[in-house]
């Protein structure tokens, strides 16, 4: 359930990139001179920094970290077996 | 003169740099330390190396220079689209690249194809196929080095010796310092472009008088499509969002996730990573959007000239008349134009300075091509057996000089716009390979086949694409259609397929080669698939 939120909550920022709804309108001009296509792609950005984090904190791949360093010491512990 | 000083003591700064990693590296003569920096490095060296390396002379030349010319959907486009594919492909394939490595020394992605798709001339084809696409990404760097120090020096440095100097500068700290090298300098040329944005936004706005009259100015039926989207279509809109998916296909991408320290450094870069892009990419987009209001400046007045005479006669002109127009109109440089107009001359040195850390971001991929041919050729056909670990190193140093001269030589000859060049060559074909790394790490039904079929579509799409160009000229109406129905058209933009750039078709159609391919034929050992996937290899 938690996998499908998320996989859904990427879909919905591949969505709203298509922001058609701005497409041919450069008001209202975002502190006076920030077209407003560029103001929401800017914001755009900054959610999808948001999501990262998410991601991160709720699906991080720990397994992957843990097989590496697992693999890495059995590998190391072989080394210094043979050099004694 | 002052502008050039600044710049000649930065290329000064960023060769110390290099050979302090030199000396650092000095005795460790592996070559896991020179192409990997002995897979040490810590989170901050890493978030703003990565970033730089991905920022290319496009990322601050180009897309000012693409903004000046077609308005805000520049960010749109290659920005906030690559701020969500980038980091997720870092989260997704990033990361397990990384495991792989860790667990099985791999140095390069061919190596872990090899391995994975139990094959070896196989990986060579793969091999050349991606040092074949990467050569214009690096030509792009030598191109952006000979017009940022011919705009800063005011024309003094002509482009052959700008390209010549900037080339040298990079060739000597990778030959020299390696990955270790290149990840020092990389992340003090990104904390210089990170500030760059930002102070350039702030030094050309108050030499404006401020944004809102410039922008205001600009808001008119003739200039008003720059603040919109309105000559841009949705399907060329949506297909920028498959080009980022090039980015971790990259070689020099893909290599650099093999040098985390830890895993648990990719977590900082991909949150932080979109930050930089809105640091770096609004400040660029806006200002070369702003510029088209700047009537004091001679050079840009010009290209305003230039771009209204293409649209008013540019049917009935003869080719050759047309694309010295667009030469004339091209707005690589206009970022440069409003610092020597607006920026006192020590800032305009120092943001001269951040403009050439961008362009010197090529230095990642002459060291990845250097690491392919030293771990994928020399070292896969026995030379590292024969010779030696230091003669491999060595031959990975000279490798470093010849592809240097080499991309030099074609920056010389090439005419063709640095943003054009690297979306329609280099980006569309690694993106068409990106199915590669998918089907390697997540499917285990994937074949070496199904991988030759795709690198090979991959291969002659792009060559096709580029074959197309050339020899159809831009067409009102499309090359060819049925029904009514649009399928292939080349505009002064580019070539479309059913409205999508080719870099849509070309990776659906390689996705689809790798699953049927792959189904038809067999797959790597039950071994070989159960040490890729420990986890299906237990619930069996």
């Amino acid at each position: 359930m938690k996998n499908l939120l998320l996989a859904l909550l990427v879909v919905a920022l591949i969505v709203l990139h298509q922001d058609f709804w701005y497409w041919r309108t450069a008001s209202p001009l975002v502190l006076g001179f920030l077209p407003i296509g560029l103001f929401y792609h800017a914001c755009f950005t900054v959610a999808v920094s948001l999501l990262m984090w998410l991601l991160v904190k709720t699906a991080w791949p720990a397994h992957l970290e843990a097989e590496a360093e697992a693999d890495d010491s059995s590998i190391k512990t072989i080394e210094e077996g043979e050099a004694r | 003169m002052i502008p050039t000083i600044v710049v000649f003591l930065y290329l000064g700064v960023v060769l110390y740099i290099g050979i302090f990693a030199f000396r650092k590296s000095a005795g460790r003569t592996r070559a896991e330390e020179y192409f990997l920096a002995s897979r040490s490095l810590g989170p901050f060296v890493f978030l703003l190396s990565l970033f730089g390396t991905n920022m290319t002379a496009f990322a601050i030349l180009g897309s000012s220079g693409h903004a000046f010319s077609n308005g805000i959907v520049t960010y749109g486009l290659m920005a906030s689209s690559s701020a969500l594919i980038i980091p997720l492909s870092l989260f997704f394939i990033g990361t397990r690249i990384w495991a792989l490595g860790r667990k099985y020394g791999f140095m390069t992605p061919v190596q872990m194809f090899r391995d994975r798709w139990e094959c070896s001339h196989i990986g060579t084809v793969i091999f050349f196929v991606q040092a074949a696409l990467l050569v214009p990404y690096i030509i792009i760097g030598v191109m952006g080095g000979g017009t940022a120090l011919y705009a800063i020096s005011g024309g003094r440095i002509p482009y052959w010796l700008g390209g010549a100097v900037v080339a040298m500068v990079v060739m000597s700290y990778v030959f020299f310092g390696g990955m270790r090298g290149t990840a020092m300098v990389n992340t003090f040329q990104s904390s210089l472009f990170l500030l760059f944005g930002a102070i350039a936004l702030v030094v050309i706005g108050t030499g404006m008088g401020g944004f809102s009259s410039a922008i205001e100015s600009l808001n008119n039926p003739s200039t008003g499509y720059l603040l919109t989207r309105e000559r841009f279509s949705p399907t060329a809109f949506l297909s920028y969002m498959f080009i980022p998916l090039s980015s971790i296909a990259f070689p020099h991408i893909a290599i650099f996730c093999l040098t985390a320290r830890k895993m648990s450094q990719f977590k900082r870069t991909v949150i932080f990573y979109p930050l930089c892009m809105v640091a770096l990419w609004v400040p660029c987009v806006f200002l070369g959007v702003a510029a088209n209001s700047v009537k004091e400046s001679p050079q840009i007045e010009a290209k305003l000239q230039a771009r209204a005479q293409l649209a008013a006669e540019g049917p009935r002109l003869q080719p050759q008349e047309r694309d010295e127009l667009r030469r004339k109109a091209g707005g690589d440089d206009v970022l440069l134009l409003l610092l020597e107009r607006y920026a006192p001359l020590w800032l305009a040195g120092i943001l001269g300075a951040g403009v050439l850390a961008a362009v010197m971001a090529s230095d990642s991929q002459i060291l990845a091509l250097s690491t392919m041919f030293a771990e994928d050729f020399f070292a896969f056909y026995g030379g590292k057996q024969r010779f030696g670990e230091r003669v491999q190193v060595q031959t990975g140093r000279i490798f470093v000089v010849v592809l240097t001269v080499v991309a030099y030589a074609i920056a010389l000859r090439v005419p063709e716009s640095i943003f054009a060049l690297a979306t329609q060559y280099a980006f569309s074909g690694y993106a068409a390979l990106t199915p590669l790394l998918v089907a390697a790490l997540f499917w285990k039904r994937s074949t070496r086949w199904g991988a030759l079929a795709s690198t090979l579509w991959a291969a002659s799409a792009v060559v096709a694409v580029a074959v197309f160009q050339s020899l159809v000229p831009p067409q009102p109406s499309p090359v060819w259609s049925i029904g009514g129905i649009e399928i292939l058209a080349r505009g002064p933009a580019g070539t479309t397929v059913f409205g999508f750039l080719p870099v849509v078709p070309m990776t659906i159609i390689s996705a689809v080669l790798m699953v049927v391919v792959s189904l038809m034929t067999r797959g790597p050992s039950r071994a070989t698939v159960a040490r890729y996937f420990p986890d299906e290899r237990r619930s069996e």
